[in-house]
């Protein structure tokens, strides 16, 4: 081994301990954690609410017999679309297709229900429409059932499903809602949020309608929800802001829910109701459309109490119309 | 044919100079050889016959080499194949036959037919390879198996490049022998009832590797590829690890699988002893360099007496030849072949015995009888055990369609006899109530073709009921409002069925502290409960569920019914009626 050698090795060596010391120190974790405390992060959801003439209505109730007119009419009872959605924007309409079941069941948001919010939408001037829900059974099945894939299909939506990187996580100062997966890839893009809700009966909660429609928002265990189900829903109110709701009241799901299974499930209520105010909206829906005594239902009383929205709907501005 | 092509795999070395000029392919070369076969002027039926074949390939395929072709038919049923496993998803699946390749799988119809006495549906599609193979051979395991394209290729990527040793690795061994003893052990314990074929069968291996241990590894590695929520099996790591076994043996053993292990390759290797075409060599042209067997598929000594049950059609002999001595011939010489599969008398006999004993001792321990297992919860329209037994082939195919991943294959619940057959595990998923895929797709009837309506007991099937499949029950020391003061009764919310199977009841407790709270304490109702687990999926209770269900109460089996009236249809409709 001549001098040259020698060196050219020792270089060689000494570089690769200097590389692996480097990386030794630069990966040391050198203080402990406790598993499971961790400090979270997480986003929290932009307002999408729009702005509002004092003269317009916060409360559209419409009643008839063809769910196109019904639904149109509580919409321009509000002062129509267009006081919703301006010319190109993304709009995410979240339907509640939670169950595997055919929408003469009234277990999911109606596909008609969801096709006429998509042509006002599309007739406003919207760029594009994203479709999604987190169902409770499997998205595939639920989507092709309900018939709200055949919708999408038809007008062209884009229909997300709840795929696993499509969640983000939470941020929320809710009353028992703080961090939680999120399904945020729809709003990623989104400019404007119309839930779109089905009156449906609940057997824990008594009634699913706008406000509980946000739980497909969500992933994870949410089957920890139950125990406190008032005060999550509540929360609801809280962690989404959206341009509009509106609850289709016009087949109610009153019993057995909120599955249902059986046509003797349905009644024809004839109604649907759209809002700003989901709280409103969907008191009104426990009174008229479920027909049940509003006392009974502590999410609104707590949402109410939180000044997410006002209960006793009889004191916003809300005009009736029969089609 | 040119050997620098590069594409006949000889490397250019030990060409001979072709002994006659001219762009002429190996099989104008075989009508050549026919016709030299002829013995004098008189005409003989084989050389009008020959001429006609020769007339399709030199016209109609020109220049093409038939291994050409043959790559381009292997190709095509790769690929199909895949497309088939990719599709068999309730968003893809538009009624595309995806179990195609298992019905027309001969040995899945011939060996049902042995256990059942009867041919299930679109499995009579297995004819349309077991005439061809009477007449062909076993060009299945060439020119369409999919694991065998598989095969090839990985040796063709991963394999010996020294030609020598291919030569070596290429030539019939003993252990083939192996192939037939599986095959005949599955066939004489399907005679008693017991269908084992599924576990080594190529088609059923590929698919059953693809469902529960490819698609999710990918899926693992690249998100939302084939599933919108990642899906996971039982023991994937055992079938996956199988097939990477199989795979992995090639360099070693080229197509290890195919040559040694494979029951279909077996039972097509019996089958050939009546081909009337088979691969035949001249032996006054043969100059003894053995290129034919640099890449013989088979290992079915082309370059002496050619074994028929071993020769997979693939003619790369033919196209290694570099004096043309081999060819494609109709009923040539008895004497240059050995038509049998190579199964001594002796080893035959060992080999039922396998299959006799090996039924025996698996039956006998009880697994499918007296000591069944409560978690072999059987997906729905399933026939009762027994007859699952003798019709599931364990490809999985249901547990690839199933839209929530319930389905599981079983390692040891269901007995060794069942192993790899599907089993609801509903920590991982829960039934569908308006799903009956796994049945659709079923290509043996293990999992009966039922219809939505005959599920669920709905319009003309309302006096028969629902299918059950088990029933579930509520443990109360786990149950949060039953034993830990907790409202829940997320499983009252999720139950399907109408009227609800669990109902709740609310009660005012008094805690530990002293005050009251009121709670609602659910109840299952076991002449409603269908057995879906949707109750046990969605229990926070996760890890081992408050409510959990199990086999008991399953309609398939009168053994196994819960209820005395469960059964009966007037009373369990005067109740659904009463709850109205």
């Amino acid at each position: 081994m001549n001098r040259r050698q020698f060196l050219r090795h020792m270089a060689l060596t000494g570089t690769a301990s200097a590389g692996a010391m480097a990386a030794g120190f630069y990966l040391w974790q050198r203080e402990h954690f406790v598993p499971g405390f961790q400090e979270q992060s997480g986003i929290t959801l932009p307002s999408f609410v729009a702005e509002k003439a004092a003269s317009q209505a916060d409360l559209g109730i419409a009643h008839g017999s063809d769910r196109f007119a019904v639904t149109r009419a509580a919409i321009d009872a509000l002062g129509g679309i267009q006081r919703f959605i301006k010319k190109g924007d993304v709009v995410l309409l979240k339907p509640n297709v939670a169950f595997d079941r055919p929408p003469a069941l009234a277990a999911t948001t109606h596909p008609d229900s969801l096709r006429v919010i998509a042509q006002l939408v599309l007739e406003a001037g919207a760029k594009k429409i994203i479709v999604a829900d987190n169902p409770i059974n499997s998205p595939a099945g639920c989507f092709l059932k309900s018939g709200l894939q055949a919708v999408a299909g038809e007008l062209d939506l884009e229909l997300m499903y709840p795929e696993q990187s499509a969640f983000t996580n939470l941020e929320l100062e809710g009353e028992i809602l703080r961090h939680w997966p999120l399904f945020y890839r729809p709003f990623e893009r989104a400019d404007k949020v119309i839930g779109i809700a089905p009156c449906k009966d609940h057997n824990l909660c008594s009634a699913s309608m706008t406000m509980k429609n946000w739980y497909g928002l969500l992933g994870g265990r949410r089957n920890q929800f139950h125990q406190h189900i008032h005060s999550i829903i509540s929360d609801f109110a809280l962690m989404v802001k959206p341009s509009l709701v509106v609850l289709d009241g016009m087949s109610v799901l009153i019993s057995n829910g909120p599955t249902g299974g059986r046509l003797s499930d349905v009644k024809e209520m004839g109604t649907v109701v759209a809002g700003t105010d989901m709280v409103a909206v969907d008191s009104y829906g426990y009174t008229n459309l479920l027909e049940r005594d509003i006392a009974g239902l502590d999410y609104l009383h707590k949402a109410h109490e939180r000044g997410l929205g006002n209960m006793n709907w009889q004191e916003t501005i809300w005009k009736e119309i029969r089609v | 044919m040119s050997c620098g092509s590069g594409n006949c795999g000889c490397g250019g070395k030990g060409h001979q100079p072709e002994p006659e000029a001219g762009p002429e392919s190996p099989v104008t070369d075989y009508i050549k050889s026919a016709k030299n076969n002829s013995r004098g002027s008189v005409p003989d039926p084989r050389n009008a016959f020959a001429r006609a074949i020769g007339w399709f390939f030199s016209t109609i395929m020109a220049d093409m080499r038939i291994t050409r072709v043959r790559i381009i038919s292997q190709a095509f049923f790769f690929i199909l194949f895949l497309f088939f496993v990719v599709i068999t998803d309730l968003r893809y699946l538009k009624g595309y036959p995806v179990s195609l390749f298992l019905e027309v799988d001969p040995l899945v119809g011939v060996a049902t037919a042995i256990t059942t006495g009867t041919v299930y549906k679109a499995l009579i599609l297995g004819l349309i390879l077991l005439i061809p193979t009477l007449l062909l051979g076993r060009f299945f395991c060439n020119w369409i198996c999919p694991y065998g394209t598989l095969h090839q290729l990985t040796n063709f990527l991963f394999g010996s490049r020294d030609e020598q040793q291919r030569i070596e690795s290429n030539r019939f061994s003993n252990l083939q022998q192996l192939k037939y003893v599986i095959w005949l052990a599955m066939i004489v314990a399907a005679l008693f009832g017991s269908l084992q074929i599924g576990l080594l069968d190529p088609i059923c291996l590929f698919h059953r590797s693809m469902a529960t241990a490819i698609l999710p590894g990918i899926n693992l590695i690249f998100p939302d590829t084939f599933y919108v929520e990642q899906y996971f099996h039982v023991g994937a790591w055992l079938i996956g690890g199988i097939l990477l076994f199989f795979v992995g043996m090639n360099v070693i053993i080229p197509r290890f699988f195919c040559r040694a292990v494979c029951p279909l390759g077996a039972f097509l290797g019996v089958l050939s002893r009546f081909s009337v075409i088979r691969i035949e060599r001249d032996p006054n042209k043969c100059i003894d360099c053995d290129a034919c067997l640099k890449n013989c598929q088979g290992a079915s000594d082309p370059h002496t007496q050619l074994r028929k049950s071993e020769c997979f059609v693939c003619f790369e002999c033919i196209d290694d030849c570099p004096v043309d001595a081999i060819s494609f011939s109709f009923m040539p010489n008895k004497e240059h072949e050995v038509a049998g599969p190579p199964l001594p008398g002796r080893r035959a006999a060992l080999a039922s015995l396998l299959g006799v004993a090996g039924y025996a001792v698996a039956r006998a321990s009880g697994d499918s009888d007296a000591n069944f297992n409560k978690k072999v919860i059987r997906p729905p329209g399933s026939v009762a055990e027994e007859g699952f037994l003798e019709r599931c082939i364990k490809c999985d195919q249901c547990i690839r369609v199933c839209p929530t991943n319930v389905l599981q294959p079983t390692v040891m619940e269901a007995g060794l006899e069942g192993f790899w057959t599907p089993i609801l595990n509903m920590k991982v998923g829960y039934c569908e109530l308006n799903c009956t895929l796994c049945g659709q797709v079923c290509p043996t009837g293990a999992i009966q073709r039922i219809s939505i309506e005959e599920k669920n007991g709905r319009g003309q099937f309302a006096e028969q009921g629902p299918v059950k499949i088990g029933t579930a029950f509520y443990d109360h020391g786990r149950c949060l409002p039953w034993a830990m003061e907790t409202p829940c009764v997320v499983c009252e919310e999720v139950c399907p069925t109408s009227p609800k199977a669990i109902y709740s009841h609310e009660v005012t407790i008094r805690k530990r502290d002293g005050g009251s709270m009121t709670v609602r304490r659910p109840y299952v109702d076991p002449s409603l409960c269908i057995g879906c687990g949707i109750c046990e999926h969605e229990c926070p209770v996760k890890d081992h569920a408050a409510i959990r269900v199990t086999a008991i109460g399953e309609t398939r089996s009168t053994e196994r019914r819960l209820l005395m009236d469960g059964g009966d249809p007037s009373s369990l409709l005067d109740l659904v009626k009463k709850k109205r």
